[in-house]
């Protein structure tokens, strides 16, 4: 198998962050892995958690939500309504959770675009406020991570490479 | 996911050094800095900036924490505080860490899509039914 693609997070103004990655298929079926609950379940979320409720009414105004289920039975829910879909290339949707904790609910645009059967995905998750948006970050993070002095080289490089 | 919720004072320096990264000029500042110390008139040579827009990109870096000046008479050189950096990329980290993962098992997800589809160039058994996978 060929190395594992990169992810690329930026954040984007004061309230935006903006992931890409580029995907092995063609459009269609990247924008299915989005909108389809049987596809879905089966990639998003942590690899400890389980997705136990995958809803989505794929139509403007439909709602979607999502449950998960962590490794000590903890739930998490959160849902959101479609704004705009236009497969195979835009969805726009609303997110919130359920314990909404960070203020307020996010905006997500998925852009898929396509080249030599390559698609790629840029997600832009647009928070309620700059606080809500740190917010999401700093709880994003995962235990143990530190970076190293010597790859903070690598670190800005690949900061002042994304616009 | 979710296991605890940082101090508000935490996310506004969050919030000021996220702010303080948004921008490319600054970014450029800082990586320029990893290099060593650098005056305003050092930083601005490769922009088509006057130093007084520079200086203007130094105070909300200084402003985040991220940049220090010396007090060293006329030139006042700038160094960057790599610890405050670390710890802004250190979040951003994680949660790409988290995408990381779920695009990885999309990976998976969409292999299986193209074999269903009966991918030619796709390794293994195609579905038999010969169905097209554009469904809605």
């Amino acid at each position: 198998m060929s190395d594992t693609r990169p992810v690329s997070v930026v954040t984007v103004g004061d309230q935006e962050v903006v992931i890409t990655r580029s995907f092995d298929a063609a459009r269609h079926l990247v924008f299915d892995a989005l909108t389809k609950p049987e596809l879905v379940r089966q990639w998003l979320g942590p690899s400890t958690w389980t997705m136990t409720s995958c809803e989505i009414d794929l139509r403007v105004g439909g709602r979607w939500r999502h449950v998960m289920t962590g490794p000590d039975g903890e739930q998490m829910a959160f849902g959101g309504v479609f704004r705009e879909i236009s497969p195979p290339d835009r969805l726009v949707s609303t997110e919130a959770f359920d314990d909404d904790w960070t203020g307020g609910e996010t905006l997500t645009t998925a852009l898929l675009t396509e080249h030599d059967g390559v698609t790629t995905l840029t997600t832009t998750v647009r928070y309620s406020s700059a606080e809500a948006r740190s917010a999401a970050l700093a709880t994003g993070m995962t235990e143990g991570m530190s970076l190293g002095y010597d790859r903070l080289d690598d670190v800005l490089s690949g900061l002042s490479g994304a616009t | 996911m979710v296991m605890n919720t940082p101090g508000s004072a935490t996310l506004e320096r969050l919030d000021v050094t996220f702010s303080a990264l948004a921008d490319p000029t600054r970014r450029a500042i800082l990586a320029r800095l990893t290099h060593g110390e650098a005056t305003v008139m050092e930083l601005a040579e490769p922009f088509a900036m006057t130093q007084p827009a520079i200086s203007k990109h130094l105070k909300v870096l200084e402003r985040a924490g991220l940049v220090s000046r010396r007090r060293d008479a006329q030139r006042r050189p700038c160094r960057l505080a790599a610890k405050a950096l670390r710890d802004a990329t250190n979040w951003l980290d994680g949660y790409r860490r988290f995408w990381e993962d779920s695009y990885q098992r999309l990976d998976d997800v969409l292999a299986a899509m193209r074999r269903e589809e009966g991918d030619p160039s796709m390794p293994g058994e195609a579905s038999s039914d010969g169905r097209r996978g554009n469904e809605s």
